[in-house]
């Protein structure tokens, strides 16, 4: 079926196309010769003494004109041009990038699947895969985590071997191919009676990590502290199915000031991973799965 | 007198023949773009912008963005693994001005809806430089502070229904509510994360 709405903008492109090549040609006929007698001047004179004489085009030029044209009818024989009329070529714009595709998929295919049945932590020391994986994740992932994979205040450091979710191959692989939304760390201001309670707490969890704090502060802090250990357990090492942070290891997704810390608390926190299965497909992100474990193992 | 004798002496006709010269080729090359299927219907699950997001795109217009980003993916390879499936036409109907943009000093953002979350455009936008040390893109902090003025957005909407944007009645009556309390910068998100959905393939 054509674009067009109706034919008749089909028939409405070729007759202005065909018709201006058909003005174009009759209008280079007419120039070939002059009425009257050549190189006699016209009686057009400008700037006091330039003249025009009556002369034809040079024929060199008609000859170039005429190539124009003939080039024309050849492209609008050979590319769609005229209307809903294809070409003989067949060729349109999708079916080149389609080809360039395909291609693509023939040379690097075959590599990408051998990738995708190695197991991760082969994959990990296959040098050839992890250049790969370098490129995917400097195009796709350090715009968030970083071209260096520290992350940045928010978006997890993945160097360090401190996970959210889990560190282990099919965790890191199952993050990247369906993304992660937080279970959301809700404002706790209101539940801990205010800022008070709130710098309570933050002093405890500061001392968790083992960091200088006031005790008495912190003492307060831990009894409130039972309002987190839902998610972030008793002793404060944090949940992976929740993906609820370790609190004890020095090692802040946001910040580890106290003013961040007690931001946190305050606040809430709610961070998300966007899935990428839809628009990687599974052997890069199999093959970056890799990458992402190969840094910290 | 010959036409060509007129077109030499006589200014009028010398502006009317130059103006059809101009015109010609449009005719055949223009016109019938407003009478094809695919530039002129929208691609399946295109909706008009919401209010907020409509807000935002003014935003993304008034702040400039256009300058440096474009909104176009062209069918090569080299685009297509970087950014998503090829732009089509179609997607671009409830777009008046189109912001398909012609220069990249950053990346493209026709696909940029999903890719990220919104804490990251969120921090992006107040400072770039905050999750992406290498960026030359300026920072817009005021957008987290400017309250969203969303005083002209029943008439903005109202005249895009004049060109055919299928807003309803209710829809506009409804719009000032959706803007309240609203910051800049959560109409602008609004409008990035919306930003080519509809059409999806692996990159």
């Amino acid at each position: 079926m054509s674009d067009f709405t109706s034919e008749f903008w089909s028939w409405f492109v070729i007759a202005i196309t065909a018709g201006s090549i058909l003005w174009l040609f009759y209008l280079l006929r007419g120039n070939k010769r002059v009425e009257g007698e050549p190189g006699v001047p016209t009686g057009h004179v400008w700037d006091e003494n330039l003249e025009e004489l009556n002369n034809p085009l040079p024929r060199w030029w008609l000859i170039m004109f005429y190539i124009t044209i003939f080039f024309s009818i050849v492209y609008l024989v050979l590319y769609p041009g005229m209307g809903s009329f294809k070409g003989l070529l067949g060729w349109t714009e999708v079916g080149q990038y389609e080809a360039e595709v395909k291609a693509a998929d023939a040379e690097f295919g075959p590599l990408f699947a051998k990738f995708e049945q190695t197991p991760i932590p082969e994959l990990a020391k296959n040098t050839a895969a992890m250049a790969a994986g370098e490129r995917l994740f400097v195009n796709y992932c350090a715009v968030c985590h970083g071209s260096d994979a520290r992350g940045a205040p928010g978006f997890p450091n993945l160097r360090d071997n401190d996970w959210l979710y889990g560190g282990s191959p099919e965790k890191i692989e199952e993050t990247i191919l369906n993304g992660r939304q937080s279970n959301g760390m809700i404002s706790w201001e209101a539940s801990l009676g205010g800022e008070e309670g709130v710098n309570q707490v933050a002093e405890y969890v500061m001392s968790l990590s083992g960091r200088d704090v006031d005790q008495a502060l912190a003492a307060k802090g831990k009894e409130k502290f039972a309002l987190c250990a839902g998610c972030h357990m008793p002793d404060g090492t944090g949940n992976q199915v929740l993906g609820a942070p370790n609190l004890t290891d020095n090692i802040w997704l946001y910040g580890g000031s106290p003013r961040t810390i007690r931001e946190s608390i305050a606040k809430g926190r709610s961070g998300k991973m966007p899935a990428h299965n839809e628009f990687l497909g599974k052997a890069k992100s199999h093959i970056l799965a890799a990458y992402v474990y190969s840094l910290s193992n | 007198m010959s036409v060509q004798a007129q077109a030499e002496t006589k200014l009028g006709v010398l502006i009317v023949l130059a103006v059809v010269a101009v015109l010609w080729g449009g005719l055949a090359q223009i016109t019938p773009l407003f009478f094809q299927h695919s530039t002129t219907e929208p691609v399946a699950g295109l909706k008009p912008y919401t209010p907020l997001q409509l807000e935002g795109r003014d935003i993304y217009i008034r702040e400039g963005c256009v300058g440096c980003h474009s909104q176009m993916i062209r069918p090569f390879r080299a685009e297509t693994e970087r950014y998503g499936h090829y732009s089509v036409a179609g997607e671009f109907v409830y777009d008046r001005p189109f912001l398909w943009g012609s220069k990249r000093t950053g990346p493209d953002l026709h696909r940029v809806g999903g890719r990220y979350s919104d804490d990251w455009h969120r921090a992006h936008l107040i400072n770039p430089r905050d999750v992406v040390p290498e960026s030359i893109m300026p920072a817009y902090p005021w957008l987290a502070t400017n309250d969203l003025d969303g005083s002209a957005i029943q008439d903005k909407m109202r005249t895009l229904t004049l060109v055919g944007h299928p807003y309803t009645e209710s829809e506009i009556e409804a719009a000032p509510a959706s803007l309240e309390g609203k910051k800049e910068i959560d109409a602008l998100i609004a409008y990035l994360q919306s930003l080519g959905l509809q059409v999806k393939q692996r990159r």
